[in-house]
């Protein structure tokens, strides 16, 4: 009962303190999947500057990071300004083995395992904070992992909007199709964010996806 | 060996969200993989990975998590009525839910309607369908 009232007040609260021409955007999903090329390339496109560090080691983000006023603009001349949040990738565990093979000496692997751990949780705290969601895919990776549909469900259980975003199509083993059916209730949009492909078919759906 | 714990839904019933996690997870840390009838609710399930990480150290590495959960929406209007209506009335006793600990299991693979299970220590693959 209390969790019902709760997310009414928060649906009302938010829609009704909901600024539609400037909302925060969050670009949430599991590590490596391209969150951070995606927040660079829509800053890149609209203020001609990075905002993330990139990087093939997983968890390279680990605090939530946020860029203030990015104005985007379709082809009808409509004006988009929102605030990007660039969040560290959700996962159900971390292993600081794993970065030692990737290369990290130890002290450095169990340190950034410590702060990615942090950032998971940072992630998931700030949920409650978005206005709309893209939930960042790697479309040559298993689309059914539980954390994808934990994600996906926690933003319907709050009433959150969200577009899903397969990304990486630029590999060869990309498969869009195996996203749109794991998810088939959102709107999928598939992407390169490293080479750019499609992204202007992203910024579109943007638009419809903060109407 | 790998050890799987079944708990049936009415062990969790009737505790708080908190203390649904914590005892899930208390099982995982024994290296054991939980089978538990039903599922946890979507803010339940981001309670288990928050708590996770808080509890990830040199020990324990985290957990693999998946579920399988009946699609009500392929089913008929009566049917899926009567499903809905007991969810409501009994809780979230459709389906399964699997957690393991990372040093046990690999990775699980859902398909969508199987799962996939492979482990570090048995080396092989199990498959088990709902």
């Amino acid at each position: 009962m209390a969790n019902i009232v709760t997310h009414l007040f928060n649906r009302l609260f938010r829609n009704i303190f909901r600024n539609r021409n400037h909302v925060k955007l969050g670009l949430y999903g599991p590590p490596n999947a391209g969150k951070s090329t995606l927040a660079n390339r829509i800053c890149q496109d609209w203020l001609g500057e990075e905002m993330s560090v990139v990087s093939n080691i997983p968890h390279e983000t680990r605090e939530i990071l946020l860029k203030e006023e990015v104005s985007i603009k379709n082809k009808r001349g409509k004006q988009l300004s929102f605030s990007l949040v660039d969040t560290p990738g959700i996962a159900t565990k971390i292993d600081y083995e794993d970065f030692i093979k990737r290369g990290l000496k130890e002290s450095v692997a169990k340190k950034r395992a410590k702060e990615a751990t942090r950032g998971v949780i940072e992630a998931i705290k700030w949920l409650d904070q978005m206005d709309a969601v893209a939930v960042v895919l790697d479309a040559t990776q298993d689309p059914y992992s539980q954390v994808n549909i934990t994600i996906v469900g926690n933003l319907q259980a709050r009433d959150i909007p969200v577009l899903i975003v397969a990304n990486k199509t630029d590999l060869r083993r990309a498969r869009v199709q195996r996203v749109e059916a794991a998810f088939p209730q959102y709107q999928v949009v598939g992407i390169s964010a490293r080479k750019g492909a499609n992204v202007e078919q992203f910024y579109e759906q943007l638009f419809k996806l903060v109407r | 060996m790998v050890t799987f714990n079944f708990v049936p839904y009415h062990e969790i019933d009737e505790l708080s969200s908190a203390k649904r996690v914590n005892k899930l997870l208390n099982i995982v840390k024994q290296k054991k993989i939980v089978l538990l009838e039903g599922r946890l609710t979507k803010q339940e399930e981001a309670d288990l990975i928050e708590i996770t990480m808080e509890e990830i150290g040199e020990r324990f590495k985290g957990i693999e998590l998946a579920v399988i959960d009946p699609q009500l929406a392929d089913l008929g209007g009566m049917r899926r009525l009567k499903y809905g209506l007991a969810s409501v009335l009994l809780g979230n006793r459709q389906g399964i839910t699997v957690i393991g600990p990372a040093s046990v299991v690999k990775a699980i693979r859902k398909n969508p309607n199987s799962i996939e299970l492979s482990t570090y220590e048995a080396r092989r693959r199990t498959r088990r369908r709902s």
